[in-house]
């Protein structure tokens, strides 16, 4: 990483032009986050004219919850799948076009688009084709002699949002993972070619390695996507249903407080989820990232 | 150990431009042939179709015997040094150096002994745990060297390997170079743009210019006889004079000499070859007043300018000149020294 020192004629100026960003980040996140800690401590009454600090019964009440550890369950689930699917895919993707040398361009411009498309829509695109009445998908897998109904089947709602989900994200990858190839010196493979290894050796021993550091940043972000931004998927998709079977950890939050009103144990929930994916970030960043550098 | 040999070679790449036309070359068993000339001449390209980087369009190439046109890199059982040296970043010099004989399925006992082998003869032993950024690009260009020989293959490819080096170090490279190529004898072509290190490597030079060959042959062959216009002015340092026939025979008092061929409309001069001062008889005159003194340390460059001949010419003066910038200076061109040329051809005659 190459830094650059820039020097301000006027020592206030710099502050100035952070401050609209660093207002936004307090106002919106800061503060708000802080908000939650407070209230994960609390317990409100459902009219709201009384509340009650409670220490940690919030939290142990969460822990003993046999829906909360389900959401739990649910989550790794479908972060797990998610970040394979997507990151899987999307290098598959960033391979092929990265082979091409005129036409990749055109694959690039049209695969970043699903990118560009919000979350609910995406959502409701795919709750569209894979519906149980309607949809197109679900008529193709009647053909076939599958029953298609995600909202009666466990299995196949999980499946539904995990597709919805990383189909909007394998885009993202896909532009790293191009990134990340075109920086690998073609020399290096043309050596490893006359060194005796065939393409998938050349890949695997080669590519994968020098790509690693882009694989291992995606990892987080994929992660983290998964278990924050996936809300607006599945708030189209399943609504957390059936049965519970897809309601994970950011849904419940917004189904628990929003939903359900219980404000105390929403805000545990959220700062329990920061607190995972902080861990998780930290984790990675301690035992991962010292293996892919090189 | 294996003879190369080229056979009508052409290379056109799918967009119509031909970049390759048609090369006829052979390489024996055992000699380094540099191929030299200027950036985009095509010497890499060819390079590459010997190393099967690249398709061949047309033509064969063959290496021991066996034509290669359609086998892989692998196959060809060759070994190339890089001009980035294209050491694997993540694997240790130890890595780099192993990874073409795993490949293969060596034996470990046999793999260990190579690599120490390799490590010993390139001096690289003590960095053999080490990554490739921590080397100096010295280091690295020895271990991308000691990738190539480690293999025992039966051509080396070098690919501008010491273009990345400074000055000093290019030196000694290239000297380790001929000597590691004289003792292992393993038959090898050398890319260069560098006419200096194409002759003081090359047992054979090629020179090449916009995808022909222009002229095959020992080092001092072409710069004694020089082919054509472009060797004359790619090989030497400083390059040969090229003075036209006309304007020279418009100056007072110059007559060329009988022995030229009938049709020379250019001669060359070496630079080293002018005389300073009196002629023999039959020599050719001339007078002009120096514009420019180059001193190297042994010898200096005089640039002459010659009232009626376009170009400034150049004078290698043997010693310390005394010569000071414009003065006027009487130089002669020995008759035996001069070069005919054809404008219309660029052959020599």
């Amino acid at each position: 990483m190459q830094t650059k020192r820039t020097i301000f004629p006027n020592r206030w100026l710099p502050y100035g032009l952070l401050a609209p960003q660093l207002a936004i980040t307090l106002v919106f996140f800061i503060w708000p986050a802080l908000q939650a800690v407070k209230s994960s401590f609390e317990r409100e009454d459902p009219f709201g004219f009384k509340t009650t600090f409670i220490w940690f019964a919030n939290y142990s009440k969460l822990l003993a919850d046999p829906m909360y550890l389900n959401a739990l369950w649910r989550t790794l689930i479908f972060a797990v799948l998610v970040t394979v699917i997507a990151m899987g895919v999307s290098l598959i993707l960033a391979v092929a076009v990265n082979r091409l040398l005129r036409s990749g361009r055109v694959y690039t411009t049209l695969l970043v688009w699903p990118y560009a498309v919000a979350p609910v829509v995406a959502g409701i695109l795919w709750w569209f084709m894979f519906n149980p009445s309607i949809g197109i998908l679900s008529y193709v897998l009647g053909q076939m002699g599958v029953t298609w109904n995600h909202r009666v089947n466990a299995d196949q709602a999980m499946i539904l949002i995990v597709l919805a989900a990383s189909w909007k994200q394998i885009s993202y990858n896909f532009l790293f993972f191009v990134a990340g190839l075109q920086s690998v010196p073609a020399s290096l493979s043309e050596a490893a070619a006359i060194d005796g290894a065939g393409p998938f050796k050349r890949f695997w021993t080669i590519v994968v390695p020098l790509l690693s550091p882009t694989t291992f940043f995606l990892l987080i972000v994929n992660i983290n996507y998964a278990m924050f931004d996936t809300f607006g998927v599945i708030d189209a998709t399943t609504s957390g249903g059936p049965a519970q079977s897809t309601n994970i950890l950011v849904y419940k939050v917004y189904a628990d407080g929003f939903l359900g009103l219980n404000i105390g144990s929403s805000a545990a929930q959220s700062v329990l989820l920061m607190l995972i994916v902080i861990v998780l970030t930290v984790v990675q960043f301690r035992f991962v990232e010292r293996r892919v550098q090189y | 150990m294996a003879a190369i040999e080229l056979a009508g070679v052409k290379k056109t790449y799918p967009g119509g431009a031909q970049v390759i036309h048609g090369i006829d070359l052979a390489i024996g068993d055992g000699e380094l042939v540099v191929l030299v000339g200027p950036s985009g001449c095509g010497k890499s390209t060819l390079l590459r179709m010997i190393a099967g980087l690249e398709t061949i369009s047309d033509g064969t190439i063959s290496i021991g015997g066996a034509v290669v046109n359609t086998k892989e890199p692998a196959e060809r059982d060759i070994a190339m040094v890089f001009q980035n040296y294209a050491l694997y970043p993540h694997m240790t010099v130890r890595g780099n150096l192993e990874y073409g004989l795993k490949n293969r399925g060596t034996p470990r006992a046999e793999i260990d002994a190579r690599v120490e082998a390799a490590a010993r003869t390139l001096e690289i032993s003590q960095f053999l745990d080490r990554k490739p950024r921590q080397l100096s690009g010295g280091q690295r260009q020895r271990v991308a060297m000691g990738r190539a020989i480690v293999r025992q293959p039966k051509a080396f490819l070098f690919d501008e390997p010491l273009s990345n080096l400074d000055a000093k170090l290019r030196g000694q490279m290239r000297i380790e170079i001929r000597r590691l190529q004289r003792s292992l004898g393993t038959t090898s072509v050398y890319v260069t743009h560098d006419q200096l290190e194409a002759m003081t490597l090359a047992d054979r030079l090629v020179v090449m210019n916009g995808g022909h060959i222009e002229q095959v042959g020992k080092p001092t062959e072409l710069y004694d006889r020089p082919a054509s216009l472009f060797v004359a002015g790619f090989i030497g340092s400083p390059p040969m004079n090229l003075l036209d026939v006309a304007a020279l025979q418009a100056l007072p008092g110059v007559t060329l000499p009988d022995a030229l061929p009938d049709g020379t409309d250019i001669v060359g001069i070496r630079p080293d070859a002018i005389i300073l001062g009196t002629a023999a008889p039959g020599d050719i005159l001339l007078s002009g007043t120096v514009e420019l003194i180059e001193p190297v340390g042994g010898e200096s460059h005089l640039y002459v300018r010659v009232a009626g001949l376009e170009q400034a010419m150049i004078i290698v003066a043997q010693g310390r000149s005394e010569l000071v910038e414009a003065a006027s200076l009487d130089f002669a061109l020995p008759a035996d020294a001069l070069h005919p040329f054809s404008r219309a051809t660029g052959k020599r005659l």
